[in-house]
This record gives C-alpha cells, structure tokens and sequence, in this order.
C-alpha cells in the first residue's frame, strides 16, 4: 500500500529498489559533491571581495554605509530557518506529513523575509550612491551578497516545490531523503552566510 | 543483487532528537548575539582579540550548523570527507591567490 500522509516512520530500506557501491544513495552524494564545489565559488567571492574592499576610487565604500543591526535581524532569520527546516526533516522521518508541510512553508517564508530585507538593503544602498559599478569594492560586495541571495531564492523555490508534491500526496513519509537534500542545500546557503555576515559585515575594514 | 554492492541506506542515521536541534539553535543565536555585541566597541574594547574572537565564533558557528543541522556528525565518513575535501581546497586555494595580491603586506 502507497505511504499516506498519516504513515508512522518508515523503513526506507523496503522501499528503495537501487543500490550504490557506497551504501549511500546517489542523489545525496551528488548533494554532498555539489556542496563541496560550492565552497571554491563562494570562496572565489569571497576573496575577491576581500581584495577589493577598500577599492573605492574616492567614493563610498560599502563598509561606510553597513547597517549592522539590520543584517544582524537577517542572520537570525536565516538561522531560525535552518531550524524549522530540521524540524521539517524530522517530521518527515516520523511520517509526520502535516508537520512537515508547515515547517516546509515557514522555511521558505523566512528565506523570503531574508531575501525582502537583502533588496531592501539592495536598494537603500543604491539611494545613498553606491550602485553596481560605483567602484570596484561595490562590485564585488553586490556580486558575492547578490550570488548568495540567488541561492536562498532557489533555495525557496525548492521548498515550495516540495510544499506542493506533499499536498499532492506526491512527497510522502518514505521520501524523506528528498527533504533532508534539499536540506542540507538550505543549510549550506546559511553556512555561507555564517562566513559572509563574520568576514564581510563584521571584521572592520582596514 | 552483487555481494559488492550495498544496499542504499536511506534511512535516517539516529538524527537528533527535535529537542537537541532547539538547543543548537539556540546555542547558535547566542552566539551570533556575541558576534553583533562585538561590533560596538564603545560598550567594551575588544582590541587585538576581535578579529581572532569573530573567527572562532564564526567556526563553531559553521561546526555546528554542519555536524548537526547537516547531519555530518551521525552520517557516513565519505560525505564529511567529501565537504572537507572542498573546503580545504577553496581555503588553500584561495590563501594562496590572497598572498599573491599581497592582500595581509
């Protein structure tokens, strides 16, 4: 019989008919492979960044115009959503698909919050004079932060993707891996911004 | 089925219990509040031990997020192998390409 929304916790080793040289499955090594290159594109951005900071050209630096408490409020958001985004899991691998599909959806309202308060951000920079190619320093703060809010809003795309097969009946308790790669996605995009809100917010320019 | 190849274990690995990921979370806001606290230095002078204080923070904030938000902790070796495998590369990778624009000289 077909998992319901109202199955208890599930063996996925009944229902799963491949099979890996590894043991793991192929989608979350592909996951975990995926991550793993994404470190050297976020590292990229984030080097340059570092390099081009105090690059100015006598004109604002974006560090001159940083609202810290602002983004502090969005480093929570996005941490709180690493939160429910967990409790999303767990409630999946309880087969708890009511659960899930609240915490699925509170996941991705909060990356919306996250990415509304990255344009708003966006935008009152560009009103106080620093646009994309003000200067160098500009440039590489909108292309390293923008790159990341990207991510976050495919991120949300994701989990509305997966909001909707659950009310389908189409996302059910044995799919449960699905959740749990899409998480660890969702996760990754807060560790970058753990990295980002530290090196590039926080640590003083020179 | 081959003897050689394992059956996929999808199942998830004793993950934590929805209790235990409360406390990380909280655990992490903590933290994060330190982080921000840091930022004014009119309330207490961090001096020579903020850049080194933000850094710690900062990778016990990623330890964290990693090894029990992203499972590493009760998953299988190859995957942390896998992420380490990438970050070490990015890191020396781009060590390297900031010592060559003598980015600390």
């Amino acid at each position: 019989m077909a998992a319901t929304m109202t199955d208890g916790p599930v063996e996925t080793h009944d229902h799963d008919p491949h099979a890996t040289n590894t043991g793991i499955s192929n989608t979350k090594l592909a996951m975990w492979l995926f991550l793993s290159t994404e470190c050297l594109l976020f590292g990229g951005l984030i080097s340059t960044y570092l390099l081009y900071k105090t690059r100015g050209n006598g004109t604002t630096l974006p560090t001159d115009i940083f609202d810290i408490l602002f983004t502090s409020v969005s480093s929570f958001v996005l941490l709180a959503s690493s939160l429910t985004m967990v409790l999303a899991l767990s409630a999946a691998v309880r087969g708890d698909m009511p659960r899930t599909k609240v915490w699925l959806m509170v996941t991705a309202l909060l990356g919306a919050v996250f990415v509304g308060g990255q344009v708003y951000e966006f935008t009152t920079f560009y009103r106080e004079g620093l646009g994309y190619t003000t200067n160098p320093a500009a440039s590489a703060f909108y292309t390293l932060t923008g790159f990341h809010g990207v991510h976050v809003s495919l991120g949300i795309l994701m989990l509305m993707s997966l909001y909707v097969a659950a009310s389908q009946g189409r996302l059910t308790a044995r799919h449960h891996e699905t959740v749990e790669i899409v998480g660890l996605y969702w996760h990754f995009v807060d560790v970058v911004w753990i990295f980002i809100f530290t090196v590039i917010y926080l640590i003083p320019a020179e | 089925m081959s003897e050689s190849v394992a059956e996929v274990d999808t199942h998830a690995h004793d993950h934590p219990s929805d209790l235990e990921y409360v406390k990380v979370a909280l655990v992490l806001a903590v933290i994060t509040a330190v982080e921000v606290f840091t930022y004014f230095e009119s309330i207490l002078d961090w001096g020579a031990f903020l850049v080194p204080s933000l850094l710690a923070m900062m990778v016990v904030k990623f330890w964290l997020v990693v090894r029990m938000f992203m499972h590493l902790k009760n998953d299988e070796p190859v995957l942390s192998r896998f992420f380490a495998g990438g970050l070490a590369l990015a890191v020396v990778v781009y060590i390297i390409a900031l010592l060559a624009f003598n980015f600390w000289g």
